[in-house]
Protein backbone atom coordinates (compact mmCIF):
# COMPACT_ATOMS: atom_id res chain seq x y z
CA UNK A 1 0.00 0.00 0.00
CA UNK A 2 1.15 3.68 -0.63
CA UNK A 3 4.51 2.33 -2.57
CA UNK A 4 5.09 5.42 -4.21
CA UNK A 5 4.63 8.05 -1.33
CA UNK A 6 7.64 8.96 1.07
CA UNK A 7 6.65 9.83 4.37
CA UNK A 8 6.87 13.59 3.52
CA UNK A 9 3.78 13.01 0.95
CA UNK A 10 1.99 11.14 3.56
CA UNK A 11 2.18 14.10 6.21
CA UNK A 12 1.69 16.43 3.11
CA UNK A 13 -1.81 15.01 2.57
CA UNK A 14 -2.82 14.63 6.41
CA UNK A 15 -2.44 18.17 6.77
CA UNK A 16 -3.56 19.45 3.29
CA UNK A 17 -6.99 17.35 4.02
CA UNK A 18 -7.11 19.15 7.43
CA UNK A 19 -5.90 22.45 7.87
CA UNK A 20 -5.03 24.45 4.50
CA UNK A 21 -3.56 27.55 5.49
CA UNK A 22 -5.98 30.89 4.41
CA UNK A 23 -2.70 33.21 4.50
CA UNK A 24 -1.09 34.46 1.31
CA UNK A 25 1.89 31.63 0.71
CA UNK A 26 -0.34 29.18 1.86
CA UNK A 27 2.36 26.43 0.27
CA UNK A 28 5.04 27.94 2.22
CA UNK A 29 3.38 27.86 5.25
CA UNK A 30 2.76 24.10 5.10
CA UNK A 31 6.65 23.67 3.85
CA UNK A 32 7.69 25.12 6.93
CA UNK A 33 5.74 22.26 8.95
CA UNK A 34 7.15 19.93 6.91
CA UNK A 35 10.76 21.51 6.59
CA UNK A 36 10.20 21.87 3.06
CA UNK A 37 10.36 24.52 0.50
CA UNK A 38 7.04 26.24 -0.92
CA UNK A 39 7.66 25.33 -4.38
CA UNK A 40 8.67 21.65 -3.32
CA UNK A 41 4.76 21.68 -1.95
CA UNK A 42 3.48 22.71 -5.35
CA UNK A 43 5.41 20.26 -7.32
CA UNK A 44 5.03 17.36 -4.71
CA UNK A 45 1.01 18.44 -4.95
CA UNK A 46 1.09 18.04 -8.86
CA UNK A 47 2.33 15.11 -8.62
CA UNK A 48 -0.01 13.79 -6.74
CA UNK A 49 -2.66 14.87 -8.62
CA UNK A 50 -0.70 13.55 -11.72
CA UNK A 51 -0.86 9.73 -9.82
CA UNK A 52 -4.34 10.24 -8.86
CA UNK A 53 -3.84 10.15 -5.07
CA UNK A 54 -5.75 14.02 -5.22
CA UNK A 55 -9.19 14.53 -6.48
CA UNK A 56 -9.17 18.03 -6.12
CA UNK A 57 -7.60 21.13 -4.04
CA UNK A 58 -9.85 23.56 -3.20
CA UNK A 59 -12.98 23.96 -0.56
CA UNK A 60 -15.82 21.86 0.59
CA UNK A 61 -18.89 24.17 1.37
CA UNK A 62 -22.01 23.01 3.03
CA UNK A 63 -24.62 22.50 1.51
CA UNK A 64 -27.25 23.03 3.91
CA UNK A 65 -25.39 26.67 5.39
CA UNK A 66 -25.47 27.98 1.78
CA UNK A 67 -29.50 27.41 1.63
CA UNK A 68 -29.65 24.52 -0.25
CA UNK A 69 -31.74 21.39 0.22
CA UNK A 70 -30.02 17.88 -0.17
CA UNK A 71 -30.91 14.26 0.25
CA UNK A 72 -29.86 10.56 -0.28
CA UNK A 73 -31.92 8.69 -2.55
CA UNK A 74 -32.68 4.92 -2.60
CA UNK A 75 -34.02 3.21 -5.81
CA UNK A 76 -35.29 -0.40 -7.30
CA UNK A 77 -34.31 0.03 -10.95
CA UNK A 78 -35.32 -2.84 -13.42
CA UNK A 79 -32.17 -4.57 -14.00
CA UNK A 80 -32.64 -4.12 -17.94
CA UNK A 81 -33.62 -0.38 -17.58
CA UNK A 82 -30.70 0.02 -14.93
CA UNK A 83 -28.12 1.86 -17.06
CA UNK A 84 -30.73 3.94 -19.19
CA UNK A 85 -32.06 5.38 -15.73
CA UNK A 86 -28.80 5.66 -14.16
CA UNK A 87 -27.47 8.01 -17.30
CA UNK A 88 -30.90 10.00 -16.60
CA UNK A 89 -30.26 10.93 -13.23
CA UNK A 90 -26.77 11.49 -13.83
CA UNK A 91 -27.66 14.56 -16.16
CA UNK A 92 -29.21 16.44 -12.90
CA UNK A 93 -26.58 18.34 -12.13
CA UNK A 94 -27.80 18.35 -8.07
CA UNK A 95 -27.11 14.38 -8.63
CA UNK A 96 -23.17 14.19 -7.10
CA UNK A 97 -22.63 10.84 -6.20
CA UNK A 98 -24.68 7.68 -7.47
CA UNK A 99 -23.78 4.11 -7.00
CA UNK A 100 -25.11 0.69 -7.62
CA UNK A 101 -25.44 -1.10 -4.77
CA UNK A 102 -25.65 -5.12 -3.56
CA UNK A 103 -29.36 -4.98 -2.58
CA UNK A 104 -32.88 -4.69 -4.06
CA UNK A 105 -32.74 -1.28 -3.74
CA UNK A 106 -29.88 -1.47 -6.24
CA UNK A 107 -29.51 2.30 -7.08
CA UNK A 108 -28.70 4.90 -4.64
CA UNK A 109 -27.73 8.58 -5.15
CA UNK A 110 -27.50 11.98 -3.27
CA UNK A 111 -29.19 14.88 -4.99
CA UNK A 112 -28.58 18.64 -3.71
CA UNK A 113 -30.78 21.35 -4.99
CA UNK A 114 -31.58 25.58 -4.11
CA UNK A 115 -34.76 24.97 -2.72
CA UNK A 116 -37.31 21.76 -1.25
CA UNK A 117 -39.78 22.60 -3.97
CA UNK A 118 -37.14 21.65 -6.65
CA UNK A 119 -35.85 18.29 -4.62
CA UNK A 120 -39.75 17.40 -4.89
CA UNK A 121 -40.32 18.32 -8.28
CA UNK A 122 -36.63 16.47 -9.34
CA UNK A 123 -37.25 13.28 -6.66
CA UNK A 124 -41.17 13.14 -8.76
CA UNK A 125 -39.57 13.39 -11.98
CA UNK A 126 -37.08 10.48 -11.17
CA UNK A 127 -39.46 8.60 -10.20
CA UNK A 128 -41.63 8.80 -13.21
CA UNK A 129 -38.67 7.28 -15.25
CA UNK A 130 -39.35 4.31 -17.20
CA UNK A 131 -37.86 1.23 -14.99
CA UNK A 132 -37.60 2.79 -11.96
CA UNK A 133 -40.09 0.68 -9.40
CA UNK A 134 -39.63 2.11 -5.90
CA UNK A 135 -37.98 5.38 -4.90
CA UNK A 136 -37.09 6.22 -1.26
CA UNK A 137 -36.52 9.46 -0.11
CA UNK A 138 -33.67 9.58 2.63
CA UNK A 139 -33.26 13.13 3.86
CA UNK A 140 -30.95 13.22 7.20
CA UNK A 141 -32.96 13.93 10.13
CA UNK A 142 -29.95 14.04 12.51
CA UNK A 143 -26.47 14.09 11.55
CA UNK A 144 -23.71 12.50 14.14
CA UNK A 145 -20.52 12.63 12.08
CA UNK A 146 -19.41 14.44 8.81
CA UNK A 147 -16.15 14.56 7.75
CA UNK A 148 -13.54 12.47 5.77
CA UNK A 149 -9.73 12.05 6.92
CA UNK A 150 -7.95 9.33 5.62
CA UNK A 151 -5.04 8.77 7.67
CA UNK A 152 -1.91 7.99 5.53
CA UNK A 153 0.10 7.19 8.16
CA UNK A 154 0.40 4.23 10.09
CA UNK A 155 -3.11 2.61 9.36
CA UNK A 156 -2.72 -0.59 10.93
CA UNK A 157 -2.13 1.64 14.25
CA UNK A 158 -5.00 3.61 13.93
CA UNK A 159 -6.67 0.30 13.42
CA UNK A 160 -5.30 -0.29 16.76
CA UNK A 161 -6.59 3.08 19.15
CA UNK A 162 -9.75 2.31 17.80
CA UNK A 163 -9.59 -1.05 18.79
CA UNK A 164 -8.77 0.66 22.58
CA UNK A 165 -11.16 3.12 22.66
CA UNK B 1 -34.68 29.09 3.96
CA UNK B 2 -33.47 32.66 4.30
CA UNK B 3 -29.60 32.23 3.63
CA UNK B 4 -28.08 35.69 3.02
CA UNK B 5 -24.79 35.32 0.52
CA UNK B 6 -23.93 38.58 -1.43
CA UNK B 7 -22.94 38.35 -4.78
CA UNK B 8 -19.18 38.66 -4.36
CA UNK B 9 -19.48 35.59 -1.50
CA UNK B 10 -20.59 33.47 -4.63
CA UNK B 11 -18.16 35.16 -6.84
CA UNK B 12 -15.67 33.67 -4.45
CA UNK B 13 -17.87 30.21 -3.78
CA UNK B 14 -17.49 29.71 -7.62
CA UNK B 15 -13.69 29.87 -7.39
CA UNK B 16 -13.22 28.33 -4.70
CA UNK B 17 -15.17 25.25 -5.24
CA UNK B 18 -13.08 24.61 -8.01
CA UNK B 19 -9.43 24.15 -8.21
CA UNK B 20 -7.42 26.10 -5.96
CA UNK B 21 -3.97 27.34 -8.00
CA UNK B 22 -0.60 25.84 -7.46
CA UNK B 23 1.56 28.94 -7.49
CA UNK B 24 2.83 31.02 -4.64
CA UNK B 25 0.02 33.22 -3.98
CA UNK B 26 -3.10 31.28 -5.14
CA UNK B 27 -5.77 33.57 -3.18
CA UNK B 28 -3.60 37.03 -4.97
CA UNK B 29 -4.77 35.22 -8.49
CA UNK B 30 -8.52 33.76 -7.14
CA UNK B 31 -8.41 37.82 -5.92
CA UNK B 32 -7.52 39.16 -9.12
CA UNK B 33 -9.80 37.17 -11.37
CA UNK B 34 -12.67 38.38 -8.95
CA UNK B 35 -11.02 42.08 -9.21
CA UNK B 36 -10.66 42.20 -5.46
CA UNK B 37 -7.94 42.62 -2.95
CA UNK B 38 -5.93 39.56 -1.73
CA UNK B 39 -6.48 40.40 1.84
CA UNK B 40 -10.47 41.26 1.06
CA UNK B 41 -10.98 37.46 -0.84
CA UNK B 42 -8.39 36.18 2.58
CA UNK B 43 -10.51 38.04 4.89
CA UNK B 44 -14.01 36.84 3.23
CA UNK B 45 -12.52 33.02 3.26
CA UNK B 46 -11.83 33.07 6.78
CA UNK B 47 -15.84 34.83 6.90
CA UNK B 48 -17.13 32.16 5.17
CA UNK B 49 -15.28 29.22 7.07
CA UNK B 50 -16.10 30.66 10.53
CA UNK B 51 -19.73 30.60 9.49
CA UNK B 52 -19.54 27.34 8.53
CA UNK B 53 -20.78 28.10 4.87
CA UNK B 54 -17.09 26.23 4.46
CA UNK B 55 -16.32 23.38 5.69
CA UNK B 56 -13.32 22.34 4.72
CA UNK B 57 -10.06 23.81 2.01
CA UNK B 58 -7.64 21.47 1.01
CA UNK B 59 -7.40 18.20 -0.72
CA UNK B 60 -9.83 15.61 -1.47
CA UNK B 61 -8.33 12.29 -1.97
CA UNK B 62 -9.09 9.48 -3.95
CA UNK B 63 -10.05 6.69 -1.60
CA UNK B 64 -9.11 3.97 -4.09
CA UNK B 65 -6.04 5.32 -4.84
CA UNK B 66 -5.41 5.85 -0.98
CA UNK B 67 -5.81 2.90 0.21
CA UNK B 68 -9.03 2.54 1.51
CA UNK B 69 -10.63 0.59 -0.89
CA UNK B 70 -13.91 -0.41 0.23
CA UNK B 71 -16.56 1.31 1.52
CA UNK B 72 -19.52 -0.26 3.00
CA UNK B 73 -22.63 1.79 3.86
CA UNK B 74 -23.65 -0.04 7.24
CA UNK B 75 -27.53 0.49 7.42
CA UNK B 76 -29.27 0.02 11.13
CA UNK B 77 -32.36 -0.50 12.88
CA UNK B 78 -31.74 1.68 16.21
CA UNK B 79 -34.80 2.44 19.01
CA UNK B 80 -35.10 5.71 19.15
CA UNK B 81 -33.73 5.98 22.61
CA UNK B 82 -30.89 4.66 21.88
CA UNK B 83 -29.69 6.51 18.56
CA UNK B 84 -27.73 9.08 20.03
CA UNK B 85 -25.46 6.28 22.14
CA UNK B 86 -25.02 4.35 19.39
CA UNK B 87 -24.37 7.22 17.02
CA UNK B 88 -21.85 8.59 19.44
CA UNK B 89 -19.97 5.51 18.94
CA UNK B 90 -19.90 5.35 15.16
CA UNK B 91 -18.72 8.65 15.27
CA UNK B 92 -15.52 7.92 17.41
CA UNK B 93 -14.25 5.34 14.51
CA UNK B 94 -11.34 7.52 12.26
CA UNK B 95 -12.62 5.05 9.32
CA UNK B 96 -16.55 6.31 9.57
CA UNK B 97 -16.63 9.23 7.78
CA UNK B 98 -20.71 9.68 7.76
CA UNK B 99 -23.54 8.70 10.58
CA UNK B 100 -26.72 10.22 10.04
CA UNK B 101 -30.36 9.47 10.82
CA UNK B 102 -32.50 8.59 8.20
CA UNK B 103 -36.50 7.92 8.11
CA UNK B 104 -37.98 4.59 7.42
CA UNK B 105 -40.30 2.99 5.04
CA UNK B 106 -42.14 -0.79 5.19
CA UNK B 107 -39.45 -1.34 3.16
CA UNK B 108 -36.64 0.23 4.35
CA UNK B 109 -36.57 -0.47 8.48
CA UNK B 110 -33.03 0.96 8.88
CA UNK B 111 -32.68 4.57 10.29
CA UNK B 112 -29.09 4.96 11.12
CA UNK B 113 -26.64 5.05 8.11
CA UNK B 114 -22.90 5.03 8.82
CA UNK B 115 -20.17 4.76 5.81
CA UNK B 116 -17.17 2.67 6.72
CA UNK B 117 -13.93 2.96 4.63
CA UNK B 118 -11.33 0.16 4.91
CA UNK B 119 -8.65 -1.59 3.42
CA UNK B 120 -10.63 -4.79 2.96
CA UNK B 121 -14.15 -5.62 3.18
CA UNK B 122 -13.21 -7.92 6.07
CA UNK B 123 -12.14 -4.31 7.91
CA UNK B 124 -15.13 -3.03 6.95
CA UNK B 125 -17.09 -5.97 7.99
CA UNK B 126 -15.06 -5.71 11.12
CA UNK B 127 -15.39 -2.40 12.49
CA UNK B 128 -19.36 -3.13 11.93
CA UNK B 129 -18.69 -5.95 13.91
CA UNK B 130 -17.26 -4.24 16.64
CA UNK B 131 -19.64 -1.43 16.67
CA UNK B 132 -22.94 -4.29 17.18
CA UNK B 133 -21.11 -5.98 19.88
CA UNK B 134 -20.41 -2.46 21.86
CA UNK B 135 -24.07 -0.95 20.90
CA UNK B 136 -25.95 -4.11 20.99
CA UNK B 137 -27.34 -3.61 17.92
CA UNK B 138 -27.74 -6.63 15.94
CA UNK B 139 -30.07 -5.62 13.66
CA UNK B 140 -27.93 -4.14 10.57
CA UNK B 141 -26.45 -4.73 6.72
CA UNK B 142 -23.95 -3.14 4.95
CA UNK B 143 -24.02 -2.15 1.37
CA UNK B 144 -21.20 -2.03 -0.60
CA UNK B 145 -20.95 0.34 -3.41
CA UNK B 146 -20.47 -2.39 -6.33
CA UNK B 147 -20.57 0.59 -9.37
CA UNK B 148 -19.48 4.14 -9.13
CA UNK B 149 -22.30 5.71 -11.23
CA UNK B 150 -21.53 9.23 -10.76
CA UNK B 151 -19.35 11.13 -8.14
CA UNK B 152 -18.47 14.88 -8.90
CA UNK B 153 -17.95 17.74 -6.63
CA UNK B 154 -21.69 20.01 -6.30
CA UNK B 155 -20.67 23.37 -8.17
CA UNK B 156 -23.21 25.80 -6.20
CA UNK B 157 -24.09 29.48 -7.67
CA UNK B 158 -24.05 28.16 -11.45
CA UNK B 159 -26.53 28.74 -13.99
CA UNK B 160 -28.41 25.46 -13.72
CA UNK B 161 -29.80 25.76 -10.55
CA UNK B 162 -30.04 29.28 -10.16
CA UNK B 163 -33.35 29.86 -10.69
Amino acid sequence: MNKELDNLDQQLLNITQRDFPITSKPYQAIGEKLGIEGSEVIDRIKKLKEQGYIRRLGGIFSSKELGYVSTLVATKVEEDKFYKVAEKINQYPGVTHNYRRNHDFNLWFTLIVSSSAKLEAQLAEIADLEGVKVLRNLPAKNLYKLGVNLDMQSKEQDRGEENGS
Amino acid sequence: MAVEIDELDKAIIREVQAELPLVERPYLEIAQRLEISEEELLDRLRKLKQEGKLRRLGVILYHRQAGYEFNGMGAWIVPAEKIEEVGAVMASYQKISHVYERPTYPDWPYNLFSMVHGQSQAEVEGILEEISQKTGIKDYRVLYSTEELKKVSMKYFCEEDSN
